[in-house]
């Protein structure tokens, strides 16, 4: 047997030099992917990144991988082209807050409600970086940036609320700089359809520390909970505090002690899209904020049953030949 | 049967004609459009030739009754060769009131109007903008300039189903096939290929045999009451037509494409992934693809015009035919990918199936307007390859010709066609499946000294598939170094990539066949023209050399890059002219290309040249007529000299 070659993280480089700015949170992302791909055995060949524009988008360039680095906002249709033509192919969607939810926003909602089997990588830094800090459409409402600087006035959209309405079957979320990001990577990589994983991103020059909430260590764990299936939703640093649903049926922080226990809080369950949803309606400060998966599902994938009624029709009508394509339709005879 | 039996049938004399032009118009909910293609088949399958001319609004459901709603299908029918739908009607059927209104003014004088009496109540005639009171049946001068046979269609079909157990709403439905079978008994035309495709439409397919039953009833109805009814002093008799031998079958255009991009891509060993969003009138293209599945077709429903360039640019990038089909408004949303597909080198189909423009312009009606859409249309200097379709069945022809160009030079070809070829119709030859050349596709497998940019003798790259291993490369809109495809912003390295891309669309033009023209090949006046222009332009120049005029023409398919012999073509022409449904768009490329004074008959009017307009612009140009005017425009049917400044003051921009 010939000895199958192992790769290893370096193998996913690519010989371009990476471009970002120095401390950006992309330099993790990009890192942590190349792990996850070693580590599930992927193969450079048949490994695809599709990307849009904007920082996060030049992702495809820094691996070794096949990539198209496409134009804004479209790369989930490129994506789903690259799929249809052939389904064996391992592709990834990068994309940004920008690139994926403004212009691009009806490509996304579209790929994931067909369920296309491709992973999703949306960075969000709240911010457009390569166009150099205008606010986005997940800045906070009052966002003071060159293009609204008596602050913005509209309000932001949850990625993971959007990707739950528009029927994903793969919901995650996670931090660049947080362990929880190669857990969900490998998560992703498993899912069998359309994988949604929002990173949240720092973009150290335009708007830093806009997670701090999230990555600072002396407070993070009192602000997001780590979600595990079948697991009551428990979070702090000293995992003293949890949700529970009120009896109108909203969360609420609670503390862990005499007046509520741990079978009292919500569990995780990653089937449920209601749970779903209203976990990614928490947002930091009223709520810690959920981390981890929140909803994978099983169902079919769009390639899948579009070769199988190719499969069907060869069966039932017979695999086309050009002598049966001249034929069809009324054919007559002249003499 | 209500309406008399064959024992009583009078015997009338059958003219014997070359050739006629019927057009049936009703409302939109009346069927037309099936009583025209049912007629259609029909006249193919017994021998003649045929060219079509479907007219419908562009509403579903306009107002019932309307001049807004009518619907109507034009077909020319003929014992010779015929390259037009026909300039005049020679027999109308108008089933309401605003269906006579808005066709009469095209019936010859002398021709058979049958109107469905029945419609022609006040309410109608009101809808149909008649003044109160007044209805043109009763005016004597419609009775002296055409034969005008009145006929209760609407009463004698119900009282043909009256015991057919449909309702009286089905059984109305069903009186276009009662105004068919009249027709047929006019035109002399066998009932059998309309009863076998009712029966397997309603009867086998929708299982609905009562339906099936009554529509046969209404068609046979029609047709004896020609027969016995004694309206018509005449009928008349078309013989088959002189056509080569062979299997046919009647073909639309945008039927062609998709059997064209069937076959190129069998030729090709490569699947056809359609990604299509719908419009006007370009969707029956992604129809017709969609029931092919079982020659290996994937066709995708994008959820918008750039969803569906971008998936096919996908498909393409992973190795397989990658093909977008649209009309102008979508054209315009594809650009910028289109652009992506330039600099990333792929191979790309897009058919554009040009309709009326600017913005939503008149969706349902034709135009060439997007030539320069589709050869400028984009930002940066973004050369593709253009081709055009010159009839319907000359789309199956050149979309194998632009799928062969997309593969073998990786770049994007686009398809002009338009709603006249997209839904015309004409015989089209069955072709031996073994006639046709393969399509060479290469894939390199080698990563020795790959390059994503290196480049062969026509400046092609090499289209490396993902799923190789070793080749992996990664692609993008960011300008490419040459050879390498790394990112580059060298200044010397952008002019060097704004050449290759250029040269590369210019050394198509290795393998594009020349211009024949067809009569001289010099003279006082050729006539020019592209796309679905050419069986106007065509019969009109072949008219004029029959009269002894110096007149030739030709018709390029190949847009960019021009066939190489264009430019001495022309310089062997006194004049030249160019007719176009547009403003002068190829007249601006030939101008500018060649420095010819070239003129133009342009035509906007959402409908096709008739060729009297051509012949009279011929004649104009040949007088040297046309002084200073860079063009030409026909009213209502006539090009005069004394009617080409509008008044723009007045509604109709002509009655000062
Ligand atoms: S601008 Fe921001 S997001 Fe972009 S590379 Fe720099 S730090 Fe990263």
């Amino acid at each position: 047997m010939p000895e199958l070659p192992v790769l290893t993280v370096k193998d996913f480089a690519s010989d371009q030099d990476i471009r970002w700015c120095p401390g950006c949170g992309d330099y993790a992302i990009v890192n942590q992917v190349k792990k996850m791909l070693a580590k599930t055995g992927a193969k450079r060949e048949n490994t695809v990144f599709v990307a849009g524009i904007g920082c996060s988008s030049r992702f495809p360039y820094y691996m070794s991988t096949y990539g198209l680095h496409s134009i804004h906002g479209r790369a989930p249709a490129f994506a789903t082209g690259i799929k249809i033509a052939n389904p064996d192919l391992n592709v990834w969607v990068v994309t940004g807050d920008g690139d994926g939810l403004s212009i691009g926003g009806n490509h996304l909602m579209h790929i994931l409600r067909r369920n296309v089997n491709v992973k999703i990588l949306l960075f969000n830094n709240r911010i457009y970086g390569l166009t150099k800090g205008q606010y986005s459409p997940t800045s906070e409402t009052g966002k003071k940036s060159p293009s609204t600087p008596m602050g913005s006035i509209d309000l932001p959209l949850t990625p993971l609320s959007v990707a739950l309405a528009a029927e994903a079957s793969f919901v995650a979320r996670c931090v660049d700089v947080d362990k929880n990001l190669a857990e969900v990577l490998a998560r992703a990589e498993a899912h069998r359809g359309s994988a949604f994983v929002e990173i949240y991103q720092d973009c150290n020059v335009f708007n830093h520390g806009a997670f701090k909430h999230a990555t600072a260590k002396d407070v993070k764990e009192d602000n997001i909970i780590r979600l595990e299936h079948g697991k009551p939703l428990i979070f702090g640093k000293e995992r003293n505090k949890g949700i529970r649903l009120t009896g109108d049926y909203k969360p609420e922080v609670v503390e862990l002690g005499k007046a509520c226990k741990e079978d009292d809080l919500i569990f995780h369950d990653e089937d449920d899209e209601k749970l779903a949803f209203m976990l990614s309606r928490m947002q930091h400060p009223e709520f810690p904020e959920p981390m981890g998966v929140y909803y994978a599902v099983k169902d079919d994938c769009y390639e899948d049953l579009l070769t199988l009624q190719v499969t069907d029709a060869i069966e039932q009508r017979g695999e086309g030949s050009l002598e049966k394509l001249f034929n069809m339709g009324d054919v007559y005879d002249v003499e | 049967m209500g309406t008399g039996t064959k024992q009583d049938t009078k015997l009338v004399t059958t003219s014997e004609i070359k050739s006629a032009v019927v057009r049936f118009a009703g409302d939109s909910g009346d069927g037309m459009q099936l009583a025209g293609t049912q007629f259609t088949t029909t006249s193919a399958v017994i021998g003649n030739d045929i060219a079509t001319l479907p007219d419908y609004p562009a509403e579903i459901r306009a107002p019932i009754g309307t001049v807004a709603g009518v619907s109507g299908f034009q077909v020319n029918f003929a014992a010779e060769s015929i390259f037009t739908p026909g300039d005049k009607v020679n027999a109308l059927i108008a089933m309401n009131p605003a269906a006579f209104k808005a066709h009469i003014g095209d019936v010859e004088p002398g021709g058979v109007v049958i109107v469905n009496e029945s419609e022609f109540g006040k309410v109608n005639l009101r809808k149909a903008g008649y003044e109160e009171g007044y209805n043109p049946l009763d005016e004597g001068s419609f009775d002296q300039t055409y034969q005008l046979v009145k006929v209760p269609i609407t009463r004698l079909n119900a009282e043909a189903l009256k015991d057919s157990g449909l309702g009286a709403k089905d059984a109305n439905r069903c009186k276009n096939m009662f105004a068919l079978g009249v027709v047929y008994w006019l035109y002399d035309r066998p009932l059998d290929t309309t009863i076998a495709q009712i029966d397997s439409f309603f009867g086998k397919k929708k299982n609905l045999p009562e339906v099936a039953k009554a529509n046969i009833a209404s068609l046979k109805s029609g047709y004896y009451f020609g027969e016995t009814a004694e309206v018509f002093p005449v009928r008349f008799h078309v013989a088959k037509a002189a056509i080569a031998p062979g299997k046919y079958r009647k073909i639309t255009g945008n039927e062609a494409v998709a059997m064209g991009l069937v076959t190129a891509a069998k030729l090709a060993g490569k699947d056809v992934c359609y990604c299509s969003y719908p419009i006007t009138p370009a969707s029956s293209v992604l129809h017709a693809l969609a029931g092919m599945r079982n020659f290996g077709v994937k066709t995708f429903q994008a959820e918008d015009e750039i969803a569906a360039v971008c998936s096919a640019i996908g498909a393409s990038f992973a190795g397989q035919l990658g093909v977008t089909g649209t009309s102008g408004p979508g054209l315009a949303l594809k650009s910028e990918a289109i652009g992506l597909a330039v600099m990333t080198e792929l191979p790309l189909i897009v058919v554009n199936v040009q309709r009326g423009g600017p913005a939503t312009g008149l969706p349902t009606k034709t135009e060439q307007s997007d030539l320069l859409q589709a050869m400028f249309g984009r930002n940066g200097e973004c050369p593709v390859v253009l081709v055009a379709a010159q009839s319907p069945g000359d789309c199956f022809d050149i979309t194998i010709e632009a799928v062969r160009i997309a593969l073998q030079h990786r770049v994007p070809v686009i398809i002009l066609t338009d709603g006249y070829l997209g839904n015309g119709s004409e015989p089209w030859r069955i072709p031996d499946p073994d006639s046709f050349e393969k399509i060479e596709v290469q894939h390199p497998k080698d990563p020795e000294q790959f390059q994503a940019y290196a480049r062969d003798e026509n400046l092609v790259r090499p289209w490396a598939l993902p799923g190789t291993p070793g080749l992996e490369h990664r692609l993008g809109g960011l300008e490419k170094q040459h050879l390498t495809g790394n990112v580059n912003y060298e200044p010397a390295n952008h002019q060097l990539m704004m050449e290759v891309r250029k040269q590369k669309v210019e050394r198509v033009a290795k393998v594009i066949p020349p211009i024949e023209p067809y009569g001289d090949a010099s003279g006082d006046l050729l006539v020019l023209g592209w796309g679905g222009t050419h069986g106007s332009i065509f019969t009109a120049v072949e008219n004029a050399r029959k009269a002894g005029k110096n007149v030739s023409g030709a018709h390029l398919r190949h847009l960019n890059p021009m066939p190489s012999n264009l430019g001495d073509l022309l310089k062997n022409f006194k004049r030249v002219l160019i007719p176009e449904l547009n403003l002068g768009q190829l007249r601006l490329l030939i101008r500018g290309k060649f420095l010819v004074d070239a003129r133009g008959l342009n035509k906007v009017q959402g409908r096709p040249f008739l060729v009297e307009e051509i012949t009279q612009a011929i004649d104009l140009m040949l007088d040297d007529e046309f002084g200073d005017r860079e063009y030409l425009r026909p009213h209502d049917g006539v090009v005069r000299l004394e009617d080409q400044d509008y008044d723009f003051t007045s509604i109709d921009g002509r009655s000062g």
